[in-house]
């Protein structure tokens, strides 16, 4: 996949942008908070129908105006389609093909595929539960349109059960044919999920172990993903009725595929605890590279690839064997982000690639 | 926006709480009406107050209506075996529109959503059990609420509200769009939809 042409209009911080892409490889330099992370956020958007660094529209309009555009024109093969994300104060956000505008956002995601390595991606080990759930359903969104539906299902009605339970806190009793109407809605949208994240993880992990093997060699280190699940041993159904009580108490929802954990390990230990920062950092770009190649293998296209700042957090070993990749043509279509343009210059001379250089500088994006 | 007067910016405010209407739209409407005769702006107010006061809403099915029973609900030509059940009385209007159905209707008044507050209690629920369970006439119940999940999850706990009853729960063929409102789904498809229900499972 290609992208060919990029429009942005009071998007973040920057103004108005008219970008073409000629080479597979676009450099984009800047200082930091210039704007360059919001081009990649563009594509990001154009992808997800959503912004990576923040999910609320309403922040992401330039501060002042009242609606942002973000327009981009992609290649694949012989055919080229326009993508529009539109969003104006108060009104529901547009996102259009073509011409034509989504009645779903669900049926877009997995259309025109992303993978971003960002710094922020060491949270996926550091912090809670959530993030590592967001990485999988976002892989997996991209690649089966039935799972996105069915975690838009669950997600909705699970808030509105949470709701409900709080409101029989408040009335002082369950109405259980209403707990009913919400279960027989959660209950295979759950099965639906649980069978997909345990398929997807048999699917993603060889992949996986081949990208770190590549990145650290042949030192016998043996990484895992372990899939952590309440619906392992019990059907929801019944773990639902077993739960009520203490849902009821607790005015929410106790168990379900929301509270799914995936346990990143090392020679079978806790990475987060026993990993060294080289063996972490290995496995996020092991993990996104792997994310880029799953993706790849079963769209039989490459998705393009989105590195933001990430040259500031990598040993020069890694971002040699990063770029080796890209001079072997891995990848597809590639947009890099540094502060330092010495340093990606300098990379791309070493390397010996033909790059597109940008520079950015407070919301102007300049070509050269 | 600055208003050149306290009067026109009272105005603006109460106009552009209607739905779908902008500050813009709202200024818009107000100037045209102070340019119009005295007249023709106190006969808006008046059959907005009229309106207010009088409106009513049908004992039996809650659809709105100029009396203690709505025309439908009166009519002798109606089928009143047959009670299709909306969220709206703008559903009922939609489905009036296609000519294809003949039975009554039962207003619910919207669907559940603890999100937004709204439980069974806030619905004319219970009073389509009671209507249902104290008639004799009607053999057949027709869920026809909007494909979102709160009209699902709506027609499910309905369905179980009525389980032991002795009457056949059916819901509408979903030729309607996937996401719609019934008001927007084409007569042609509506009407075809109310034609061909499927039981309810
Ligand atoms: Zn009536």
């Amino acid at each position: 996949m290609f992208l060919q042409q990029l429009y942005l209009f009071n998007f973040r911080n920057i103004e108005e942008a008219r970008l073409s892409f000629a080479d597979r490889i676009i450099c984009l330099l800047g200082k930091n908070g210039s704007g360059k992370t919001t081009v990649l956020d563009a594509i990001h958007y154009l992808s997800f129908t959503k912004s990576a660094v923040n999910p609320a529209d309403a922040q992401n309009i330039r501060h002042g105006e009242q609606q942002f555009v973000i327009r981009g024109k992609f290649q694949e093969q012989e055919t080229t389609t326009e993508v529009t994300c539109a969003y104006t104060t108060g009104q529901k956000k547009i996102i259009n093909e073509d011409g034509r505008d989504y009645a779903k956002f669900s049926d877009h995601v997995g259309k025109y595929p992303v993978v971003m390595i960002a710094p922020q991606d060491i949270e996926l080990i550091w912090d809670g539960s959530e993030l590592r759930r967001k990485f999988v359903d976002s892989v997996l969104s991209q690649l089966d349109k039935t799972y996105l539906e069915n975690l838009i299902v669950y997600t909705y009605q699970l808030k509105q059960r949470n709701s409900l339970l709080k409101s029989f806190a408040e009335a002082g009793r369950v109405d259980q044919d209403l707990l009913a109407s919400y279960d027989h809605r959660l209950v295979p949208a759950a099965h639906y999920i649980f069978e997909a994240r345990a398929n997807f993880l048999k699917f993603f992990i060889p992949f996986f172990r081949d990208q770190y093997r590549y990145l650290v060699g042949d030192v016998g280190e043996e990484v895992s993903i372990e899939y952590q699940s309440d619906l392992r041993d019990k059907d929801f159904a019944t773990l639902l009725s077993q739960n009520l009580q203490r849902d009821v108490l607790l005015q929410r929802t106790t168990t379900g595929i929301h509270r799914d954990d995936f346990d990143f390990r090392i020679n079978g230990f806790e990475l987060k605890r026993h990993g060294s920062q080289g063996q972490q950092k290995s496995f996020l770009i092991a993990l996104k590279l792997a994310e880029f190649q799953a993706i790849a293998e079963k769209k039989k296209f490459k998705p393009i690839l989105l590195l933001d700042d990430i040259f500031d957090k990598l040993d020069d070993e890694r971002i040699h064997q990063l770029m080796r990749l890209v001079a072997q043509g891995q990848f597809g279509q590639l947009l890099i982000t540094d502060a330092r343009a010495d340093r990606t210059l300098q990379i791309m001379e070493t390397e010996k690639l033909n790059a597109t250089i940008f520079r950015v500088e407070n919301g102007k994006v300049t070509n050269g | 926006m600055e208003y050149p007067s306290k009067l026109i910016e009272e105005a603006v405010n109460e106009v552009s709480k209607l739905p779908g209407i902008g500050k813009k739209t709202a200024l818009r409407l107000v100037l045209h009406l102070i340019k119009e005769t005295e007249h023709q702006t106190f006969a808006l107010t008046e059959a907005l107050n009229k309106l207010r006061k009088n409106i009513r809403y049908c004992n039996t099915c809650f659809n709105i209506s100029d009396n203690e029973e709505c025309a439908i609900c009166t009519s002798h030509r109606r089928d009143k075996s047959i009670v299709c059940v909306v969220e709206e009385s703008k559903d009922v209007m939609a489905i009036e529109n296609t000519a294809q159905y003949t039975g009554v209707y039962h207003v619910l008044g919207g669907v559940i959503s603890p999100i937004q507050g709204v439980g069974p209690g806030d619905l004319q629920i219970e009073s389509l059990v009671l209507r249902v369970s104290k008639s004799t006439e009607i053999k057949e119940i027709i869920l026809a609420l909007n494909p979102t999940m709160e009209g699902d999850t709506t027609s499910f706990y309905l369905n179980r509200k009525l389980q032991g009853l002795p009457v056949k729960v059916t819901s509408i063929a979903r030729g309607v769009p996937v996401g719609g409102d019934l008001e927007y789904a084409d007569e042609i498809t509506l009407g075809r939809s109310i034609t061909a229900r499927t039981l309810f499972h």
